[in-house]
């Protein structure tokens, strides 16, 4: 059961990262060339060109994918094993809307909520001095957002059996944003741009990030769903034997159960 | 409203087999284990810190570490 969702989980994270690639490909990648070409114009006078390790042909291509589908894979697992988790355990809820909440929440607690504080930066934006120190604060952000997240599920199952489940959810998410606001308030501030860096392409490589994993959290989210849903189908009631049934006369036979039967599809 | 029952019957879907936790444990530990790993060559090795010499780790998966947000350089 767990081996089955967490090879699923992977296998839909590969697809994830294809449509996540496409994105970065098609959008991303243009802001990426613009950052490296405003870098190399503002290289300090004198300064030797460092010597290129991977071209930046192997970067923009190859290389972006392997990150990607590493990524994917990696998100797609992890989401696996918590919809594991939370199937049965969030309510009365449908397993692609499991899904859906699952991913949800990921995408909050590993992107969205960490960015918001330390927001994606294009290269030549950022100290490399202080890269141990951005690394550690956006891990810490995103540790803080995960735990919000996952706090907030918890309470809100907590208190739906007082409050019922949608004040129950409006409370726990009010309580989340409230923890994530002081999180926020606390955790220091990131100025790193440099002087004169285009704002425009800094706003446009900002969204292209939230759209690539936005696009691969979906990905992962609505497929899983809908592959898990289809597999939880009940078999059609059939003795196994007949297997070799000729067409016509099966489909005949079979059309009122599987037109009438759906309100009493609850074994598996 | 007139025929509630028309309305409340068909759709209580059948609530979800929930997966005992114990069950869960080993996958959970292999699967997690794993997705940090691959977690971390993606968005921290040959920056912050450095487990393999080099850059070529960084250099290579560059273009994906800064746009799914983590800190690069
Ligand atoms: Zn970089």
């Amino acid at each position: 059961m767990v081996r089955t969702l967490l090879i699923r989980g992977m296998l839909v994270g590969v697809v994830a990262a294809v449509l996540a690639f496409v994105v970065a490909k098609v959008f991303g990648e243009s802001e990426v060339g613009l950052a490296i070409a405003f870098e190399s114009a503002h290289e300090a006078p004198g300064a030797v060109a460092e010597p290129e390790v991977v071209s930046r042909t192997v970067q923009s291509t190859i290389g972006l994918f392997t990150g990607l589908l590493a990524f994917g894979v990696a998100v797609g697992g992890l989401f696996s094993l918590v919809y594991a988790v939370a199937q049965g355990r969030l309510g009365a809820l449908r397993a692609r809307t499991t899904a859906g909440l699952v991913a949800l929440a990921g995408f909050a607690g590993m992107y969205l909520l960490p960015n918001l504080k330390y927001p994606a930066n294009p290269p030549a934006v950022g100290n490399p001095d202080t890269i141990g120190e951005r690394t550690s604060l956006y891990f810490a952000a995103m540790l803080i957002s995960l735990a919000v997240v996952v706090g907030g599920f918890v309470a809100a199952r907590r208190l739906a059996p007082r409050f019922g489940s949608w004040d129950a959810a409006l409370l726990a998410l009010v309580g989340a944003l409230v923890v994530i606001g002081l999180a926020y308030y606390a955790l220091p501030a990131a100025d790193e741009t440099p002087e004169g860096f285009p704002a425009d392409v800094l706003w446009r490589f900002r969204v292209d990030s939230l759209a690539i994993q936005a696009t691969l959290w979906a990905t992962v989210g609505l497929l899983f769903g809908a592959l898990t849903e289809r597999a939880n189908r009940p078999a059609p009631v059939r003795t196994p034997g007949a297997a070799p049934a000729p067409v016509p006369a099966l489909a005949a036979g079979e059309a009122p159960t599987a037109s009438g039967g759906s309100p009493v599809a609850t074994g598996a | 409203m007139a025929h509630p029952s028309v309305l409340d019957a068909p759709v209580a879907p059948a609530p979800l087999p929930t997966i005992p936790l114990s069950e869960l444990a080993p996958f959970a530990l292999f699967g997690s284990l794993l997705a940090l790993v691959l977690l971390y060559f993606v968005g921290a090795e040959q920056g912050a810190v450095s487990l393999v010499a080099g850059s070529n780790v960084h250099e290579f998966v560059h273009d994906a570490r800064h746009l799914l947000g983590f800190p690069c350089h």
